[in-house]
């Protein structure tokens, strides 16, 4: 008998049940990821002729609850237009009960490996600056992602950012979004978190999510995980670059323990960060004499440049006709 | 495509009535009572030599003897007529009664050699593959489970392989061991690379490897429908693997 690895017998455990979609417009391609919750597949959407991705609720989370997460995930997704989030083209239900939804096929790399080819730190902030006008945007229309880290953000071969799995999402204000149209109503379960449950990923969790806070989760919640997140690239890119002090005083606003503390969304988080970036001085931080000194001679350093340039022309010249 | 819906056809649903275990190894049909007792022995003897090696620390030679004397005395005793399916599932059963004819066996050490040979199994094998995996820290349930399973699979593989062989769809196997077994560099191939290594179209690969999933799956739960004592501990174990929802 073939012996089989622990990977080889969980691999065909998770494998040998691939969602059919036959009598649909797809074609199922190459299992892209797999999360706790769903996989993802390439797929062809055979009418338009163009490649898509679908995400498939995995046959080990068949429970209503989980049904009604993916379709939450795919109506958040379809809710937030947005250039830095992935658009959603369809959604229904197999006819195995796996929900499923379509959206576009982003090809290029996650972030913590895209983090690698980054050459500076200001090349990092931009973009991590776009990551946060996304999670801005969507806080603003009630929705939080809960589970920010690199792994969830993909950059795309043309350098465009996408934040990506939105599976744990929670909108603020709703408790459940209420499923409408045929494919969702033989879809039951409420998808939202109660109190003890902990969703997210350790080491990019506020606090508040650690300890199942589900009724205090908010958009400084997103602002936490943002923290963590630029802690993890700055700490990739510190090897190559120091980091300068105001942006680890930002780094640790964002992350502060009490939720009072933190930036009150990922637009202010977003905003010191270019300030930062323009050489300005950041709220996050309060800097000495001579720190500010510092700064204002490198934001101004091509005029501080020419004026002492001019300067010693004149003391040459001064020190010429004395002569 | 193969359409294969789920355990028991496309509603869910299960035959009335089907021979279990241990009713087909009671049989008194010895062509149907052999052929349960090959399952079972095909299922359970190297999880159970495994267990013996790695958690009870047992030496080569008195692990093969158990083995063989543990079933020998399955074939021997009506030590399956005392299975109630209430009470638990059967292999829930099996391993209880191993472990109590283990501690009786273990009580009259001379006795465990009577057993004979039984089963013309290799034990080789499951010595290379426990010097593979190495020490573990599972606890002994864990531990067994973990092994019974990829037995089944195992099994299952095997099957598999055979069954499109002498179907003549070699390809669908060679995808499936390609993509979804250990791969031997360790690399698992892109589809692409998969359809140009058999010069078929991307498509192909797609399909054939779907096909060769579904059957390998369908087989994995006829031999969990051979090894179990009623639909209900089927339903159970084919939930708590494929996560299947009858």
């Amino acid at each position: 008998m073939i012996w089989l690895s622990d990977e080889t017998v969980e691999r065909l455990r998770q494998t040998s049940d691939p969602p059919d979609f036959d009598g649909t417009r797809y074609r199922l391609g190459e299992e892209i990821a797999r999360g706790g919750m769903g996989i993802v597949y390439a797929a062809e959407d055979r009418e338009l002729g163009r490649q898509v991705a679908v995400k498939v609720l995995g046959t080990g989370a068949l429970s209503d609850g989980a049904v009604a997460r993916i379709i939450q995930e795919a109506r958040i997704l379809a809710g937030l237009e947005h250039p830095a989030i992935v658009p959603v083209h369809d959604a229904g239900l197999l006819l195995d009960g796996r929900a499923f939804y379509v959206m576009k096929l982003v090809r290029g790399a996650r972030l913590e490996r895209h983090v690698r080819e980054l050459h500076s730190l200001a090349e990092l902030l931009r973009l991590f600056l776009r990551i946060c006008e996304a999670v801005a945007f969507a806080n603003a229309r009630g929705v939080i992602h809960r589970d920010l880290k690199p792994e969830n953000v993909m950059i795309g071969e043309f350098g465009e950012v996408l934040v990506m799995d939105w599976g744990v999402a929670k909108v603020i204000g709703e408790t459940a979004l209420e499923p409408e149209g045929f494919a969702w109503r033989i879809a039951r379960g409420d998808p939202t978190t109660v109190d003890g449950e902990v969703v997210g990923t350790p080491g990019y969790m506020a606090p508040e999510q650690m300890r199942g806070e589900a009724g205090s989760i908010d958009a400084r919640t997103d602002v936490y995980s943002l923290g963590a997140m630029l802690s993890f690239l700055a700490g990739a890119l510190n090897r190559r670059e120091p980091i300068p002090r105001p942006l680890w005083a930002i780094i640790g606003k964002a992350m502060a323990a009490e939720k009072s503390e933190r930036y009150g969304g990922a637009g202010e988080l977003a905003a010191d960060i270019a300030r930062f970036l323009d050489g300005e001085r950041v709220s996050a931080h309060r800097e000495s004499i001579l720190e500010r000194g510092g700064r204002l001679v490198r934001k101004y350093r091509t005029p501080l440049a020419v004026i002492f340039a001019y300067l010693v022309m004149r003391v040459i010249v001064f020190l010429w006709f004395r002569q | 495509m193969d359409r294969d819906t789920g355990i028991g056809g496309s509603e869910g649903r299960f035959p009335q009535t089907r021979r279990t275990i241990v009713g087909a190894l009671q049989s008194d049909d010895a062509a149907e009572r052999r052929r349960a007792f090959e399952t079972l022995v095909a299922l359970y003897w190297k999880p159970l030599y495994k267990y013996l090696r790695i958690k009870w620390r047992k030496s080569n030679e008195d692990a093969k003897d158990a083995v063989q004397g543990f079933f020998a005395m399955l074939l021997e005793r009506d030590a399956l007529a005392s299975y109630d399916s209430d009470k638990a599932a059967f292999r829930t059963f099996l391993r209880l009664l191993f472990d109590r004819w283990l501690a009786n066996e273990a009580k009259a050490a001379t006795r465990i050699k009577r057993g004979g040979t039984v089963l013309e199994v290799d034990f080789e094998s499951a010595e290379v593959e426990i010097r593979r995996q190495g020490d573990d820290s599972l606890e002994q349930d864990e531990y067994l489970h973990r092994e019974w399973l990829r037995s089944l699979f195992g099994l299952a593989v095997d099957r598999l392989r055979e069954e499109l062989s002498s179907e003549g769809r070699e390809l669908w196997f060679r995808i499936f061991e390609s993509y979804d077994l250990d791969p031997p560099g360790g690399e698992r191939p892109t589809y692409r690379r998969l359809a140009e290594t058999h010069g078929i179209p991307e498509t192909s690969v797609t399909n054939h490897l779907a096909a060769a999933r579904r059957r390998f799956r369908q087989i994995a739960l006829d031999l969990l429908r051979e090894s179990t004592a009623t639909d209900e501990e089927l339903r159970t174990e084919a939930r708590a693997i494929f996560g299947v929802a009858p």
